[in-house]
């Protein structure tokens, strides 16, 4: 069970968080611009990284905040997290 | 009762001042306090524990821990009876009852042992084979297995103990207290650290309690035993340090959780633990360490051969401990088959208890270390020789001896004369097998180590290290050396103590006896002629033979193998079989055992109770329950209650002698011809603030919200941005910046994570902000013709009348003198209203309602009576909202906004969503207008006729199903709501209703879904 350093709350269990998905997935501003083609790949399409990877985590049973979290998928390594709408730090692979 | 024939005059770890009886298979049997339940056993003779798995062959105890494989018995009876518990495990109390599994009708007399003379028909894979073909036979093939096997009984009445959860956070976790493990403990309790250790038996020392220099007591003091207790006593001094006995570490989680399982009472009598009513059987315990020593010792492992399985057959080690710890000798006369020099040290010990050690034999042609000091005791030595069988049925018998061709080679050959040696026990030892298991767990590497013939632990992938016997290091000094050393260093790391710990000494070889010299023996080939059974896997009955069938049939990798024979995928987890089954396959396939490759061990350790893992949360404990602030009074006028979620809300209010349907028809025909009101408490409420809040609506809803007035209110419908429907609900525009959301009940919380997740991730940039607000308020709704009349006599404040507050409008006041905000809207399709006060004067509120209904017949109603009134509205709740509805589906088409974007509005006009083959929601009324529509029936446009039930039925095409029915008594026809494929196109025509379950089709008329009052006259009346 991971030990989530929430930016807001400090380290937690894993439990106490819902997971969100792959980070940095801007809702387009203008959908109806969109092809379905493009529409498609911002609603369905996620990377499936072998290693560091961006991801968004909510921390349901404390704060309610979402934040960035970037993880090692293959050790679970948490590398750093940082806020909402915060600069992913250098030198990941996502 | 029996006496205790084999139990040794004196010595061992037993208090003989406290004698226990218990029963076995029916008999009772005598032991002491201190006793396992298998020593116990071995004390009154009791040889044959069980019957193996697959041929039903009388079974012994092997070893004295928790990685036995054939003791494994019934525990208890009634709701506390627990089956595969091992009896080496087992402490002995006052009214211990157990009894063999796997037998039948006796373990000594056993019918399907008739099935081992038929065993060439069942070799490896058999399963898969034979019985898994035809596919039809083996529903009858499976229940023979499964009566056959018999792995115990699960418990059919419930478990009246209580198991607890607990959560522990240390600087530094040490599983196991033996001599690596204490030292451990010492080395960073000293420092300050905050330290758990936990150890699976009920003293700690580890192997020593098993030596007999331990024993100790006044008349014989002992190094070893003072310095356990010492050590325990400054441990149990130290504030920071907890010392767990019967606490098995089972599990090596992510992030250094480690899931440990204490076993809190089960060493007591009934009549014990029922002496502290709060005390819990078990604890299971999630510790999140900063760094973690794993001491967990070394677990012998045996040498195959055939009849290998003989009870009589156990470890060295294991008549050690019974001889020294239990003062139980586990028979009269011993045959010692070794490869390396622990054996010796059992020999001695047996021999110093009094029993006659027949033979040595030691497939070392040299012998070891300790050879010449039993020779010098007068014991027989075979150097160079193995075992090649056991003889006997119920018991060994003797063994037949044969030269080795080649010295220890692992594929050695047996060779010259047989020399048969009459002996009732063979203590059997193949060398040691750290427990790696943890580390394996934590997902650290393991390699083999020529030099034990085993394997230990590798790098480390998490912050954990291996001390002691568990790194095979075997010398009793090395591993308190090691074991401090790695104790120091995980506090220092733990950021306390800052000197690094002394080296280890060196001084004693790391290895000392217990490590076979060269090429261990792992088999040993059947003598010529010979075919007794070699068992490599004892409680999965999986043989050598077996092995070598699989690899010739192309089972190749060790998880192959594995699944194809169930090598170690019994209860034991192969703890003494899975390396020998390596080794085997690595000969067969003329590989390096580190080239075939260990299996990934996985939790548990040792087996955890369900009743551990679940904890306190059973029954109502399961889950929280909702009450509303008028629960009381539903209670008291007898509501049956029924649960929406966790809430639980009053289903319907039976008069004395009224049946329940009765109940429900009432209240829904007296809601539109008087007035009733229901507790809608349980409605979420979503407080919604800010500058932005019309915008946000505005984009998580499809209708438009930007021109909704102060003191309105609106209906509303949220799809998912996959372009399905999510909820519906209404907002109320409380003030300029302050918006009042109401959920349905069950999409309370996802709607909340839903407008929270588009305000952070979304759209942070506006400025909102949102609440849940649902148990700040008490929820009322009153419906009915005289609703209003009811109102103004307890909201005197407020103009009810109709132009003063319309429908969808929104009033603040006072209701029944409280603060309360008062909706005009409608579920029902009658004059409505809903009444919001502060919780906690709900109650007072519903009960001044309920008395200034009193003149107009008012009624309080349920969900049942509800649901009835919201169907003949053709209102949809979860039955249509199911996740696969769009908007247009429900009728809600046009209420999608062109002049804005929303949530899901992309997707809500993919091809797949717009096509106009979706099913469509339409109402339903049978053509008779009195057979009920079957519940969740298909809808179809032909009838279905009776399916003769052996010819094949013909496919019938399915355009739809029912989502909703009831009867309707206001309109004294059963009714429907139902989605049907182009069902806005066929209002009118005749479909069938066919439910197979119920085994009726009922022809429908096809209508619009609102049954009463389309014009909506009523509700803005
Ligand atoms: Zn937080």
């Amino acid at each position: 069970m991971l030990l989530i350093p929430c930016p807001w709350c400090g380290e937690r269990d894993e439990d106490e968080f819902t997971y969100g998905g792959e980070a940095h997935i801007a809702r387009p501003a203008s959908p109806d611009a969109l092809t379905d083609a493009e529409w498609a790949d911002y609603l369905f399409m996620r990377k499936n990284t072998k290693g560091l990877f961006q991801e968004r985590w909510m921390h349901a049973h404390g704060c309610r905040r979402w934040f960035n979290m970037v993880r090692d998928t293959v050790t679970h390594e948490i590398t750093a997290v940082y806020r909402m709408g915060g600069k992913p730090p250098e030198r990941t692979d996502s | 009762m029996t006496g205790q024939p084999f139990r040794i005059a004196e010595g061992g770890r037993i208090d003989r001042a406290k004698p226990l009886t218990f029963t076995f298979d029916g008999r009772a049997y005598q032991g002491f306090q201190g006793d396992t339940l298998a020593s116990a056993l071995l004390a009154n003779g009791v040889r044959v524990v069980g019957r193996s798995f697959k041929y039903h062959r009388p079974r012994g105890i092997v070893t004295a821990g928790s990685e036995e494989p054939n003791a494994l018995v019934q525990l208890r009876a009634g709701g506390r009876t627990e089956p595969n518990t091992r009896a080496t495990c087992i402490e002995l109390f006052d009214g211990l009852s157990a009894e063999s599994q796997n037998r039948w009708p006796s373990v000594d007399f056993d019918l399907h042992a008739l099935t081992g003379l038929f065993s060439r028909f069942m070799p490896s894979g058999f399963y898969y084979k034979t019985f898994k073909w035809p596919a039809w036979m083996w529903m009858t093939y499976e229940k023979f297995i499964r009566h056959a096997a018999g792995m115990g009984r699960s418990p059919t009445v419930a478990d009246p103990d209580r198991y607890d959860h607990r959560y522990g956070h240390c600087d530094v976790l040490i599983a196991g207290a033996g001599p690596a493990g204490l030292a451990a403990a010492l080395a960073a309790g000293r420092t300050g650290a905050r330290v758990i250790v936990a150890d699976e038996r009920c003293e700690p020392g580890g192997s020593l309690l098993d030596h007999a220099a331990t024993q100790g007591g006044p008349s014989a003091p002992s190094a070893a035993a003072d310095w356990i207790a010492q050590s325990v006593a400054e441990l149990e001094a130290m504030p920071e340090v907890t010392l767990l006995r019967r606490c098995t570490v089972f599990g090596y989680y992510d992030h250094n959780m480690l899931g440990l399982l204490e076993q809190v009472a089960d060493h007591q009598s009934q009549s014990q633990s029922k002496a502290d009513p709060f005390q819990p059987r078990q604890r299971l315990w999630q510790v999140r360490a900063k760094q973690v020593v794993l001491a967990t010792g070394a677990i012998e492992r045996p040498i195959v051969f055939a009849g290998n399985d003989r009870p009589g057959v156990m470890l060295a080690a294991a008549a050690r401990a019974y001889v020294n710890r239990y003062g139980v000798r586990p028979g009269n006369r011993a045959v010692v088959f070794t490869n390396n020099d622990s054996a010796y040290e059992a020999a001695l010990d047996l021999a110093a208890a009094g029993v006659a050690v027949a033979a040595i034999v030691d497939c070392r042609a040299e012998g070891g270390a300790l050879t010449e000091t039993a020779r010098a005791q007068g014991m027989d030595c075979l150097t160079g020789y193995a075992v090649v069988a056991a003889k006997g049925g119920k018991r060994v018998t003797g063994v037949t001896v044969m030269a080795l061709a080649e010295d220890g080679d692992a594929g050695g050959k047996v060779t010259g004369g047989r020399r048969a040696i009459a002996c009732d026990l063979v203590c059997v030892s193949g060398g040691w097998n750290p427990t790696v298991h943890l580390h394996s767990q934590s997902r650290g590497k393991v390699r083999f180590d020529d030099a034990i013939a085993a394997f230990v632990p590798g790098e480390s992938f998490q912050a954990e290290r291996s001390a002691g016997a568990a790194r095979g290091t075997f010398a009793t000094a090395a591993c308190r050396a090691e074991g401090a050393a790695a104790g120091g260093e995980a506090a220092r790391l733990a950021g306390f103590g800052d000197t690094p710990p002394p080296a280890p000494s060196g001084d004693e070889p790391r290895q000392a006896a217990l490590a076979p010299a060269g090429a261990p023996l792992w088999s040993v080939p059947q003598a010529p002629g010979g075919h007794g059974k070699r068992f490599v896997d004892q409680q999965h009955d999986v043989t050598a033979e077996d092995v070598a069938l699989a690899v010739r049939e192309g089972y190749h990798s060790v998880e192959h193998l594995k699944r194809y024979t169930t090598l170690g995928m019994a209860t034991d987890q192969g703890r003494t079989s899975n390396v020998i089954g390596l080794a085997i396959l690595a000969q067969l396939l003329g590989k390096d055992i580190a080239a075939v490759g260990a299996t990934t061990f996985r939790p548990p350790y040792t087996p955890v109770c369900l009743g551990a893992i679940t904890g306190r949360e059973t029954g109502r404990h399961f889950a929280p329950t909702r009450r509303s602030a008028m629960h009381p009074w539903h209670q008291a006028r007898g509501a049956r209650f029924v649960a929406a979620g966790m809430w639980l809300r009053p289903q319907f209010y039976a008069r004395p002698n009224e049946a329940m349907m009765d109940a429900i028809h009432r209240e829904a025909k007296h809601v539109r011809q008087h007035v009733g009101m229901v507790d809608v408490s349980t409605l979420g409420k979503i407080d919604i603030q800010g500058p932005d809040a019309a915008e946000f609506l505005n984009r998580v809803y499809i209708n438009g919200f930007k021109k909704l007035e102060t003191g309105r209110c609106r209906y509303g419908v949220m799809l998912r941005e996959d372009g399905l429907v999510f909820d519906d609900g209404t907002v109320t525009r409380l003030s300029e910046n302050r918006y009042l959301m109401t959920t349905t009940t069950a999409h309370a919380g996802p709607v909340m994570a839903h407008l929270e997740y588009h305000l952070q991730v979304t759209w942070p940039e506006l400025k909102v902000h949102v609440v849940s607000v649902t148990e700040e308020w008490s929820a009322i709704a009153i419906a009915g013709p005289h609703s209003r009349a009811v109102l103004e006599r307890v909201a005197g404040g407020i103009d009810m009348s109709n132009r003063a507050f319309p429908f969808m409008g929104f009033r603040q006041g006072a209701v029944a003198g409280v603060p309360g905000r008062v909706f005009r809207i409608s579920f029902s399709g009658e004059l409505a209203y809903e009444i919001n006060v502060p919780a906690d004067h709900g109650l007072f509120v519903w009960e001044a309602m309920m008395e200034a209904g009193g003149a107009f017949d008012i009624i309080p109603y349920g969900t049942e009576a509800m649901s009835i009134l919201r169907t003949e509205k053709g209102h949809v709740v979860g039955g249509e909202i199911d996740g696969r509805t769009s908007a247009d589906d429900l009728g809600f088409g046009r209420m999608m906004s062109q002049a804005k974007d929303f949530i899901g509005k992309h997707s809500a006009r993919r091809p797949g969503l717009v096509d106009g083959h979706r099913q469509q929601l339409v109402g339903l009324t049978p053509t008779d207008r009195k057979t009920r529509i079957p519940r969740g029936a298909r809808i179809v446009a032909e009838p279905i006729g009776q399916v003769p039930k052996s010819g094949a039925a013909t496919p019938v095409g399915m355009i739809g199903a029912v989502t909703s029915q009831c009867y309707s008594p206001n309109l004294d026809t059963p009714i429907a709501l139902a989605l049907v494929e182009r069902g806005r196109d066929r209002h009118g025509e005749i479909l069938y209703a066919a439910s197979p379950v119920a085994g009726i089709t009922v022809p429908v008329t096809v209508r619009d879904p609102v049954f009463i009052d389309p014009q909506g006259e009523r509700l803005r009346g």
